[in-house]
């Protein structure tokens, strides 16, 4: 279909991250063309979340030498004389010293499919042989901001949500446990996870005998892990939850509560008390501790009223603040690294206070703890804006590249792009991902690190394997940086050893497999950073370092307002029942215009459908 | 390429709505009067089960409805086979469950519910607890549901332990749930019971609850419900009323006992009885205030016989038949009076608030109780169970601490002052009884101590003299009634304003009212009931300054010397 796209639209975007996603649904809705392309295979850019033979895929793609191109230049003979170009970097190098890891055995892998795919698995390459594998080093920049420790550990299996209504429903088993981890380097001592509570259905007990786990088996189960690209939630108050509520964009996808959130303390991984219920469970706790935390999370969620309480710390540091508050050591380390989750040493008392109290607001909305997880991975949010986007008539491409920006020289503006099949497509207004835009144009990036890991605990025997997400700020390589932390939470050397040295004590989750890399942090990046752009260019960051999506959905809001100064970012569709057909008379309930937001049993435009393939692809690929 | 859409303005919407509405309306009562029209005909059949379902569906909580639903079901039992009503059953119960979601707290469709259950052939308990779980997760205070799960769990007889971790497992998620501490307090006494104290639990059970209770209001002190499973854990044992005090008085030829509980004396029948040396006598009990309802103070007349002077001593012996107990007293030759009482020793008396559990665990307690409140100084539910603690430990030592836990405490909760001053006159009239009782006294002091409401007045039957000066009582209790040989009252200094309720005291032989607000001469119209009265002090009442004021008193009360100055 790619081939004979209409040649004219009002917008067009380029990428199909979180950002992008959500301009193109919000132009969409409120009547704009939109043309949403992707150089990728799939949606969701570095928001995206993959089945493990995906992630596989993935790794190989990104640790491959690109080839140099030797496309044809025949599409510069397109821009006339008062033209010029912009040319689009059609090489991703948002991510750096991709490392995969695995730690058992690799029987017959190659033969190995997961359990219901459709193909085989892509060879696995070169790094399976590589037990011990330290690869290539690259500095990265570290960032300044935001260290607070924080990672969730989660399972799908607690409540299915719909409508972000949290209507409880039976569930299935496929999913067996998602864990994301992140872990901050600096601080060295605390993780935050949120994990369930319940049991892993009744389906994995076949799986109970503390059999070796081989890599096989992972791959053969890969379908059961949905992994993100980055270790992102979603808070439960917020400017994301808002506008899936609002947009109605949530009904795309289901959502579920993390059930618990953990901290990594003086060697041991414990429940972070933080809701009023897990107060009063909380077994580590002292009676006066639990008073305590409770009486301070109480003045947190109202503390702008009672300014005398911390005027006098306005200056000092959270840490400082918590301390003159006779709250014992153990309250201290569990508001500043696991409800607050700010910095240590550089954040002030206002801001703790603030993030404190942003934390105690989302609770309870959705569940016991403050976070929501799209139940398919965060990827699944882009391509929820996504389609609400082709629902209004969108029309969406993917694996397809754009050579260049066409850009009038007299106006100074864009005026239309020019795609891999020479196709001079034009439009009023462009959205580009920031990686598509090649590294001279841009003067400065930040990386984070981040890894993912399987690990299995011999205690916890209903789940075959976990999934792990660390994410810090990167001083060096993923793996130089996250690898210390790595060690102190599993076990990563071979299985004899390290039984006998832990002998009775708390036995670690091993580690089966990981992967490491470096993706580059562009939040905070300024437009100026970007020589001469045209004014009709917008350009959108990839994921950043905070836990939540509020910069995302901030940064789509300003790029539309700026757009279309006069309509409004995403309003609330229709109800289908006050929609009047209102085409050329003759037939009143056109099939082809349903706007109803049903997700399965909408009729959808031409274009609109594809995605829709697209969408169901993915999950059953 | 596509069609623009258009959306209805607000006008059209408002139209189409109130025209939906209109249609809506004339459907429900079409179908009610045709419903109404089936009942007198006496139509009971399927069409009106589906008719009642269309209003019920939409408003379950019509009951007349349900009532006929009902009876088209006793009427198709009659003629159906159990397989029919089976199914019958069956389908009833899934549109229960339909009109349960519409309302889940409508008395009507639970009621329905647990008759249709106890109709069906084959009831299948366990989904029915399926279904209470699932209400209760969707909001675990849902007292209907409670009470539902409770009928289930009796018919299905599901073991105590199992609803004792269901409790568990919802008070885990919110412990703010008054059902599930309540079915606890009914559940634990079941699987775990005092052997000495009836309703009461063993020690290592109430200990577990009591921490599991602390943790609650630790986390929340403001939370009620996990206060009021405290005081219930710390609660005693409902005793059985018993006799503790008799009293027989030669010249009034009157026996009087009192009950530790309030008791019903029905004529004629054969609760309490009188053994007048060891011989049944035939008597008429009445309460003082002569309507027999239910109260502490029992009282007959006895005939001449019982009280002759021939004999040098007479036995009285009252048998109290429902709590099989006997108390008995002798009269000797020449005496006017005997009594019988038990002593008020502190096991036994004013502990209705708090039992004797071990004083240890009590000490615990209050000091964590101390530590919380010294963390939420002004919880009003945490001084409260200071105090409450306190008297169970001991009343006395701990009565100053006390005093000053009910100034704070009504300092926090000004809302509830008049209860608080109540609740500690009544405590400060437990330890003025207590130190008479140790004192073995007849006479009984409880001048200035703030004194607003009188209590445990069936305690002083035997008093003398009472002076209750300088509190800050507005009237007389008709309790006071159970003053049988007060001869000295003193009132003065109060803010007794009339005389009302003030029963006949048969004894009473001075009263001093000085200082109080007395208006009106006719205001003590009640003393003419009181016999013996000799002496009145009446010296500071504003019915001093009115003129006709001694010759309407010396009117009233003739016998009676009245101090007007």
């Amino acid at each position: 279909m790619a081939d004979n796209l209409p040649s004219e639209f009002d917008v067009a975007v380029i990428g199909t991250g979180l950002p992008e996603s959500i301009i193109a649904a919000a132009c969409s809705r409120s009547g704009q063309r939109v043309l949403h392309v992707d150089l990728r295979s799939y949606y969701g850019g570095n928001w995206a979340s993959f089945s493990f033979s995906g992630l596989l895929s993935w790794i190989k793609e990104k640790q491959e030498k690109t080839e140099v191109s030797e496309e044809s230049e025949d599409w510069r003979k397109l821009i006339l004389e008062t033209e010029e170009a912009i040319s689009l970097s059609k090489k991703d190098t948002t991510i750096q010293h991709v490392e995969d890891v695995c730690y058992i055995s690799q029987d017959s892998a190659e033969d190995i499919e997961e359990a219901g795919a459709l193909s085989k698995l892509p060879d696995l390459g070169g790094s399976d042989t590589n037990e011990t594998a330290q690869q290539s080093e690259k500095g990265c920049l570290a960032l300044d901001k935001q260290l607070g420790t924080k990672g969730c550990e989660m399972s799908p299996e607690t409540i299915a949500s719909n409508d972000l209504e949290c209507t409880p429903e039976g569930e299935d088993t496929e999913v067996i446990s998602e864990r994301e981890s992140s872990y901050d380097a600096t601080s060295g001592h605390s993780t935050l996870e949120t994990e369930k509570t319940e049991n892993a259905s009744t389906a994995e007990v076949s799986n109970l005998e503390p059999k070796k786990i081989t890599y096989s088996q992972i791959v053969k189960e890969g379908r059961r892990f949905n992994i993100d690209l980055v270790s992102k939630v979603l808070y439960s108050q917020g400017l994301l939850i808002d506008l899936l509520i609002k947009s109605n964009v949530s009904r795309y996808a289901e959502f579920k509560n993390a059930t618990r959130i953990l901290v990594f303390r003086e060697g041991k991984v414990e429940q972070v008390p933080c809701s009023r219920a897990d107060v009063f469970n909380s077994k580590q706790l002292t009676m006066i501790e639990k008073r305590m935390l409770m009486k301070f999370l109480t003045f947190c969620l109202e503390y702008e009223q009672h300014p005398d309480e911390y005027q006098d710390y306005k200056d000092c540091t959270f840490s400082q603040y918590l301390k003159s508050q006779k709250l014992t050591p153990n309250l201290q380390h569990f508001i500043l690294h696991s409800i607050a989750m700010v910095s240590e040493s550089d954040s002030s008392t206002t801001d703790g206070l603030k993030a404190t109290k942003k934390f105690l607001h989302c609770l309870g909305r959705y569940g016991n703890t403050p976070f929501l997880f799209p139940l398919y991975g965060q990827g699944e949010i882009s391509q929820c804006f996504c389609r609400m986007c082709a629902v209004f008539g969108g029309t969406y491409c993917l694996r397809h590249s754009i050579q260049c920006l066409v850009v009038d020289k007299e106006s100074g503006r864009c005026k239309a792009i020019i795609d891999h099949f020479g196709q001079r497509i034009s439009a009023n207004y462009f959205v580009v991902e920031d990686s598509y835009l090649s590294e001279e144009t841009c003067t400065n990036a930040d990386f984070q690190s981040s890894a993912h890991y399987r690990s299995i605990g011999s205690k916890d025997t209903v789940r075959p394997a976990d999934l792990v997400h660390l994410t810090c700020s990167s001083t060096k390589t993923a793996k130089e940086d996250l690898e210390p932390v790595i060690q102190k939470l599993f076990i990563l050397n071979d299985e004899k050893e390290t039984e006998s040295e832990n002998g009775g004590g708390l036995e670690k989750p091993r580690v089966l497999w990981a992967v490491y890399f470096n993706m580059r942090d562009s939040a905070g990046i300024d437009r100026n950073s970007y020589d001469s752009l045209p004014p009709n260019v917008y350009i959108c960051s990839g994921p950043d370092c905070a836990l939540g999506n509020d910069y995302a959905v901030k940064q789509a809001e300003t790029i539309f307002q700026e757009m279309f100064p006069k309509e409004e970012f995403c309003p609330p569709p229709p109800n289908p029942e006050d929609i009047v057909y209102d085409g050329d008379g003759t037939q009143p309930e056109d099939p082809g215009f349903s706007i109803s937001p049903e997700p399965k049993a909408e009729p959808l435009p031409e274009e609109s459908s594809n995605i829709e393939n697209k969408v169901t692809e993915e999950h059953n690929e | 390429m596509h069609g623009r859409l258009k959306v209805k303005t607000t006008e059209e919407q408002a139209e189409a709505k109130r025209l939906e509405r209109e249609k809506k309306l004339h459907q429900y009562k079409a179908t009610t009067e045709a419903i109404f029209e089936k009942r007198r005909l006496g139509q009971l059949d399927k069409e009106g089960l589906e008719l009642t379902s269309q209003i019920l569906g939409a408003n379950p909580d019509f009951a007349t409805l349900w009532n006929f639903r009902r009876e088209i079901f006793l009427h198709l039992e009659e003629e159906g086979s159990p397989e029919e009503m089976q199914a019958l059953c069956q389908g009833e119960l899934g549109f229960l469950e339909s009109c349960l979601r519409v309302n889940p707290k409508s008395y009507g469709t639970w009621h329905h519910r647990c008759w249709v259950l106890e109709r069906a052939p084959q009831p299948d308990w366990a989904r029915e607890l399926e279904l209470c779980a699932r209400f209760l997760e969707s909001d675990e205070r849902n007292f209907h549901c409670w009470d539902y799960r409770r009928f289930v769990a009796k018919r299905a007889q599901v073991p105590a332990e199992d609803e004792l971790r269901f409790t568990d497992s919802l008070i885990t998620r919110n412990f703010s749930n008054y059902s599930s501490w309540h079915y606890r307090s009914c559940l634990l006494p079941q699987l775990h019971p005092d052997p000495q104290h009836h309703g009461r639990l063993t020690e290592d059970v109430l200990l577990r609850e009591l921490e599991l209770v602390q943790n609650a209001f630790f986390t929340d002190p403001n939370d009620q419900s996990a206060w009021l499973y405290h005081r219930w854990l710390l609660g005693r044992a409902d005793l059985e009323p018993t006799i503790h005090c008799i009293y027989v008085n030669r010249e009034d030829a009157c026996l009087a006992v009192a009950f530790s509980q309030p008791v019903r004396v029905t004529p004629g029948s054969h609760g309490l009885i009188l053994l007048a040396d060891e011989a049944p006598l035939t008597v008429e009990w009445h309460t003082p205030d002569g309507r027999n309802h239910p109260g502490v103070i029992w009282l007959c007349d006895l005939p001449a016989s019982a009280l002759n002077d021939h004999w040098p001593q007479h036995t009285f012996r009252v048998i109290w038949a429902p709590g099989q107990c006997q108390k008995e007293c002798v009269l000797f030759k020449g005496r006017k009076d005997c009594w019988y009482r038990d002593s008020v020793t502190e096991e036994q008396v004013f502990r209705c608030e708090l039992s004797v559990e071990k004083s240890t665990v009590l000490q615990a307690e209050l000091e964590s109780c101390k530590e919380l409140q010294a963390l939420e100084p002004d919880n009003k539910w945490c001084l409260l169970t200071i105090i409450l603690l306190m008297r169970a430990l001991d009343p006395l030592v701990y009565e100053r601490e006390t005093l000053r836990y009910f100034g704070a405490l009504k300092a926090t909760d000004p809302m509830r002052a008049a209860y608080l001053d109540d609740l500690r006159s009544k405590f400060l009239v437990e330890n003025s009884i207590l130190k008479m009782e140790y004192a073995e006294a007849r006479v009984i002091d409880l001048s200035h101590r703030e004194l607003t409401a009188l209590g445990h007045l069936e305690h002083l039957l035997l008093v003398t003299h009472m002076n209750l000066a300088g509190n800050r009582l507005q009237h007389l209790p008709p309790a006071l009634a159970a003053l049988r040989c007060l001869e000295v009252l003193e009132l003065d200094g109060n803010e007794i304003e009339s005389l009302d309720g003030l029963p006949g005291l048969p004894r009473l032989q001075e009263l001093s009212l000085r200082r109080n607000r007395l208006r009106r001469p006719s205001d003590l119209r009640p003393l003419t009931l009181c016999p013996c009265l000799a002496q009145l002090d009446l010296a500071d009442n504003p019915l001093t300054n009115l003129p006709e004021a001694p010759a309407e008193l010396a009117n009233l009360l003739p016998a009676v010397h009245i101090t007007l100055v």
